[in-house]
């Protein structure tokens, strides 16, 4: 029988620099408890990738340790590695090969030969719905199918721990609805904890039970989704004029209530409210005083970048890209 | 080396296989241009025979040993070109992620690329031997070149994976290439060496590893069991593949850096 700790993911300090480039992570602190759904959000560099690549063994810590499964990262790679699985940024498949051998292949590497192999190939290829496409070459696979069978390879082994870095990224919407249904059924029916860095709230917020929220190699929040909305407790309103002349003007009434925000329509005027207990009805009033025609008011609970931005000041979408072009800015100078 | 690791290792040589079977290309044009290069230095050489000294009456026997070298430099090529691209798609990080040992996906990659090369050797024999080609060895000889012709492709094939995992880049091992085909050239592919009269080339090619290999070869094909050759040929062969397959362990335990 396994120990809680047999199922956890701790990390202590842990530090990664890179010969030529800034601290990818510094110093940070978490703990995963068993059968959990740990959610790691962060923009584009923000130092996801590079944590889970010291969690899953594929990189040494510069600093700091880390236990996966009860055994050192560091000392202990062989029995990290036995007890996780992975599906890693780009789902790295080899292209001349079909489903079916990705899977035998992956099978024998963790030690899985004969008939068991041949029975977990089938179960994950039914499971992932890849049964009728098994036999295909990956490269007339879809983004969508890649993923599933990646996710079906990270499983081969039956793994305690399961680390996904950026599973839905660039799918569509039905095809991150059903990796979020699978990995959702993987932590509750079978007990997985399940690791997964994304940069979409909405995957993080449905999907998670504790998000991380990390930032220039740093946890800025850390907590239930709601404990860490709680702890901003301001909403958001937001006006649509019916005459766009008249957008200055809302914003000016609006912003007597809080302070303007974005990341709304181009149409709209979006402030965050001073108090928690904002009063739409006041809004109201004071727009009609103004004599502005609303033709949209809306009011938004708050959301996980609303803290991501109390805590950085910066809007998560978009936030790596920005960096990245100051960076490209910066180096043409 | 236990019965998992070794069906690791062959599951791992078998994906490579399969892989370059399933790329034209990288079966058409080592089996091919090999044999376009045997035909023209056959035709073009063929005055070679007449000069007093020269080993054999038969310009096809003299020359064919060239294809079985030039196809272990193609095989492993294309083989390392193709390991160096799982280096940069992250398959090997997937591979790195089981617990497989370091040792086994070396293995695995070097026994598929020998695999390959030893069909290309035998597909060199069969056309050689329609073209007129006696094996002054015989049968003996023929399994003896296949076996010399796997020490030699493991040779290449090590050096390249250490270019591979050394750079993780296919532009590399592609660079590769021309500098392999700069040795074959410099060595006494197209004469023998006592017959060279220019000084420095004459020079070049005796320091030049790759003119034992052809000379290996070409002996089991022209002279019957002239030992001496075939064995330099075997040690400088047996003598790289051990340089090159430490430089790509080292490389290995370094690019996959795990704990």
């Amino acid at each position: 029988m396994l120990t809680p700790r047999e199922n956890s993911i701790e990390a202590h300090g842990l530090v990664r620099d890179f010969k030529k480039g800034p601290r990818a992570v510094d110093g940070i602190d978490l703990h995963v408890d068993p059968g959990e759904i740990f959610g790691f959000l962060g923009p584009n560099g923000a130092g996801k990738s590079t944590t889970v690549h010291m969690l899953t063994t594929l990189l040494p810590p510069t600093a700091g340790t880390a236990t996966v499964a009860g055994y050192d990262v560091v000392e202990e790679g062989p029995q990290v590695r036995k007890a996780i699985g992975a599906a890693l940024q780009e789902a790295a498949l080899d292209p001349y090969l079909t489903g079916r051998e990705h899977l035998r292949l992956q099978a024998t590497m963790h030690g899985i030969t004969g008939e068991e192999r041949k029975r977990r190939s089938n179960e994950l290829l039914t499971r992932v719905g890849l049964t009728e496409a098994a036999d295909r070459k990956i490269r007339g696979y879809s983004g969508g199918m890649k993923r599933r069978l990646d996710l079906a390879l990270a499983l081969v082994h039956r793994p305690r721990i399961l680390f996904l870095d950026e599973p839905t990224t660039g799918l569509d919407i039905q095809s991150r609805t059903a990796l979020w249904q699978e990995v959702g059924r993987l932590a509750k029916e079978d007990g997985v904890t399940v690791f997964l860095t994304t940069q979409y709230l909405e995957e993080a917020d449905v999907l998670a039970d504790r998000v991380g929220i990390i930032d220039h190699g740093h946890i800025v929040a850390q907590g239930t989704p709601e404990q860490l909305k709680a702890e901003i407790s301001r909403s958001t309103v937001e006006a649509v004029p019916a005459d766009l002349e008249q957008k200055g003007a809302v914003a000016a009434v609006l912003e007597r209530f809080g302070t303007p925000t974005t990341g709304f329509g181009p149409e709209s005027v979006a402030v965050q409210l001073a108090a928690s207990d904002g009063d739409l009805a006041q809004i109201v009033r004071a727009l009609d005083a103004e004599k502005v025609r609303i033709s949209n008011l809306q009011i938004h609970e708050p959301t996980l970048d609303d803290v991501f931005l109390a805590k950085t000041g910066r809007h998560l979408e978009g936030a790596g890209e920005e960096e990245e072009q100051e960076e490209e800015e910066a180096a043409a100078l | 080396m236990t019965q998992t690791a070794a069906l690791q290792a062959a599951t791992l040589g078998r994906r490579a296989v399969v892989r370059t079977a399933r790329q034209p290309a990288n079966i058409v044009f080592p089996l091919i241009f090999p044999m376009l290069l045997f035909a023209v230095n056959s035709g073009g050489l063929k005055a070679e025979t007449r000069l007093p000294g020269f080993p054999t009456d038969s310009i096809v026997a003299f020359a064919i040993a060239v294809p079985f070298i030039q196809g272990a430099l193609l095989a492993t090529v294309n083989a390392n070109v193709e390991f160096a691209r799982d280096i940069q798609t992250g398959f090997l990080n997937r591979l790195a992620l089981t617990p497989v040992r370091g040792i086994v996906l070396l293995l695995g990659q070097l026994g598929g690329l020998l695999t390959i090369a030893l069909v290309q050797a035998v597909f060199y024999l069969a056309v050689g031997l329609a073209f007129g080609v006696h094996l002054e060895t015989g049968v003996g000889g023929a399994l003896l070149l296949l076996v010399l012709e796997a020490v030699i492709a493991l040779a290449f094939a090590s050096f390249g994976c250490w270019a591979a995992l050394r750079t993780g880049s296919t532009e590399a091992v592609q660079g590769l290439f021309p500098v392999f085909f700069v040795f074959l050239f410099l060595s006494s592919m197209n004469i023998p060496r006592n017959l060279i009269e220019t000084d420095w080339f004459r020079w070049v090619a005796t320091i030049n590893p790759v003119s034992y290999l052809i000379e290996a070869v070409r002996a089991l094909v022209i002279y019957d069991w002239h030992w001496e050759p075939i064995l330099i040929g075997f040690a400088v062969a047996i003598g790289m593949s051990i340089v090159g397959f430490v430089l790509a362990t080292h490389a290995l335990i370094q690019r996959m850096a795990r704990s």
